[in-house]
């Protein structure tokens, strides 16, 4: 079902939606800085950057969060979890390449065996309104990675901006409880074939030439590929990419505490930290650069498809925008044609020599 | 939802030292709730993340056997801020549980065969629970031969002393102790035992290995276990690595796309053949 809502009604629509939820959404903090986060005003809400510095995936699975807190009670302690959610939630203007990702989220916290709560309760609590990405960057490659830019899966409403207006489909259940919405009336054909138009030409924009089909099998041999000699090198391990990647989930478990009081909390780790492998005896598995590369890309690429059939990326361009050394994932990805493998071993072999 | 990151309570029964050097101490602990306990099972070589809280939460196998039944047992070498405060922890104290976590030995591969279990050092924790569990009169029937080799620095390192004696004295299990380095009060056999399996040369025939110990005691045992024609899917390890959420969520324990958490922590060496030598 295909519906409009004025940009003038924006703002009392937000309202009438945060009497209901909690609503998220993008918030620009400064000049280049744009997160999802909890709105307290509508006026904090920015649809206009082309995609928020940091993904969605915070809304389900935060930077930190507690898992729960405890109290000492003589010898015993009183623990509470922290996995309840108490309000339903909306998340608004999330990019389709950020939606996508939370179907891989999906794969690994709600996945067979273990049940992660809390990122399963947020899960469930929350209506997804997808927002169409018009513009694709030049880093994108949304549409090489199993999407494109109006990639509708995985939303519930779903926005294209028609400049004093967005269009509104309602796309699931969710999304048709807000049929009756007030401010939502119906598009005539003419917004309806604007809408289509700014799609044909989005989807032309986003790069859909990277070779990510069948990187899973390519890169099966490619372990002890002198190839990652030469990836790793300018990799200073700072770890933004895996930060900002919608898909990387890893995370740290710590305790805090004051005297007999405190909680467990879990942070997002990052696999290009040395400490992230580092045993207590001093021992570490991925010991270098090198190991630490080959995991990040070896998960996305091959590791996560041979558990979940597909690869862990959806082409959201995050990780070349805001690399400090210019790490471009695109050209990582196309090195590993036979070819190309070819060449770096018979150049590393020469510098050996 | 069953929340899997949640610790149940459990009660410190009872600590003892296990080595001279003061540095593994096993913990026995209690069910805080019934209901817990009923509701765990498990089979020798799965572990459980044991809870200090305030100080964190760490890894361990779980040392007792499922046919000792009411409680568990851990034996925790001091190396870090979790196993310290297990070190200090007083009997009647509280610690969280969240378990029983991983695969566990193949038992049901293991029926009808001979078992030969190779350790070293402290890793023999879950070695003595596949043992204990084998040795318990209504098991002892569903495997042939039991051989051990176990094997430690100096003779004050050896874990379980009295259990080991025990072990000596019964004709249903063959046991060979051996350290690096004997003392004045030391009759057993000194040696290494990669050179110890190579004399005993137990038959491969019909035989599951189970090896556990310090990676260079693994490395040096591989060769002498293929030079005695096990295969590869005949050889079973435990591996350890650094992990936090035990569930193959958390990332860091993966060896290719398997988690030694929920994967392993058991391995046929076979599998661990085709897995990247991340580890």
């Amino acid at each position: 079902m295909t519906l409009k809502l004025d940009k003038k009604d924006l703002k009392a629509f937000l309202e009438t939606l945060m009497e209901e939820y909690d609503l998220f959404a993008p918030v620009k903090l400064a000049e280049g800085v744009s997160i999802y986060k909890k709105i307290d005003s509508p006026d904090e809400v920015d649809l206009s950057t082309e995609n928020p510095q940091k993904p969605a995936k915070e809304v389900f699975f935060p930077q930190s969060e507690t898992m729960f807190r405890y109290e000492k009670a003589g010898k015993r302690y009183q623990m509470t979890s922290t996995e309840g959610v108490e309000r339903e939630r909306v998340i608004l203007g999330a990019r389709p390449c950020d939606i996508q990702a939370f179907s891989l989220m999906d794969d690994v916290f709600l996945g067979k065996e273990y049940k992660d709560v809390y990122y399963g309760n947020k899960r469930k609590a929350t209506t997804i309104i997808g927002l169409a990405c018009p513009h694709p960057l030049s880093t994108c490659f949304c549409s090489s990675a199993g999407g494109g830019p109006f990639l509708r899966k995985g939303s519930d409403l779903f926005l294209i901006d028609l400049g004093e207006m967005f269009i509104v489909e309602l796309l699931t259940e969710k999304g048709m409880a807000f049929q009756k919405n007030k401010f939502f009336r119906e598009a005539n054909t003419k917004e309806i074939s604007l809408a289509k138009g700014i799609e044909e030409k989005a989807s032309t924009k986003a790069d859909a030439s990277v070779p990510i089909g069948g990187i899973d099998r390519r890169s099966d041999l490619m372990m002890e590929n002198p190839f990652w000699d030469r990836m790793h090198e300018k990799c200073i391990g700072c770890g933004v990419c895996t930060f900002l990647c919608p898909t990387c989930h890893c995370f740290d478990i710590v305790d805090e505490a004051i005297t007999d009081k405190g909680q467990r909390v879990r942070n997002w780790d990052s696999c290009l930290f040395p400490l992230y492998s580092q045993e207590t005896s001093g021992h570490n598995p991925r010991p270098t650069g090198r190991e630490r590369t080959r995991q990040r890309l070896m998960h996305k690429f091959n590791y996560f498809p041979k558990n979940f059939g597909r690869v862990a990326c959806v082409g959201c361009g995050r990780c070349i925008l805001y690399c400090p050394v210019n790490f471009d994932i695109r050209q990582a990805i196309k090195l590993t044609s036979p070819k190309e493998i070819k060449k770096v071993k018979d150049e590393v072999d020469l510098t050996r020599q | 939802m069953k929340n899997p990151y949640f610790p149940i309570p459990m009660r410190v029964k009872r600590t003892s030292v296990e080595t001279t050097d003061q540095m593994l101490r096993t913990i026995e602990l209690s069910f805080l709730n019934e209901e817990d306990k009923r509701a765990f099972h498990f089979i020798p070589g799965q572990f459980c993340e044991l809870s200090v809280l305030g100080k964190g939460e760490a890894p361990f196998g779980i040392a007792s056997s499922p046919t000792e039944n009411g409680s568990l047992k851990f034996t925790i070498n001091k190396a870090g801020v979790v196993t310290t405060a297990l070190h200090h922890i007083e009997e009647g104290a509280e610690v969280g549980l969240r378990g029983p976590l991983g695969n566990g030995y193949p038992i049901t591969l293991f029926e009808g065969k001979n078992i030969l279990v190779i350790g070293g050092g402290f890793a023999f924790t879950t070695l003595r629970s596949l043992i204990a569990f084998f040795l318990q009169p209504q098991n002892r029937n569903k495997v042939k031969d039991i051989t051990v080799i176990y094997g430690a620095r100096m003779p004050g390192l050896l874990l379980y002393k009295e259990e080991l004696k025990e072990w000596e004295k019964r004709d249903d299990i063959k046991l060979v102790v051996t350290v690096d380095w004997g003392d004045k009060d030391w009759n057993g056999k000194v040696g290494l035992v990669p050179n110890v399996l190579e004399e005993v040369a137990p038959s491969s025939e019909n035989t599951y290995a189970v090896i556990c110990g310090p990676p260079i005691m693994i490395k040096f045992t591989f060769p002498k276990l293929m030079a005695l024609q096990f295969p590869n899917e005949r050889i079973y390890t435990s591996l350890e690595k650094r992990m936090k959420c035990g569930i193959g969520k958390c990332g860091r324990c993966n060896i290719g796309h398997l988690y030694v958490c929920k994967d392993g922590p058991v391995f046929s060496y076979d599998q661990l053949e085709k897995l990247p030598k991340d580890y």
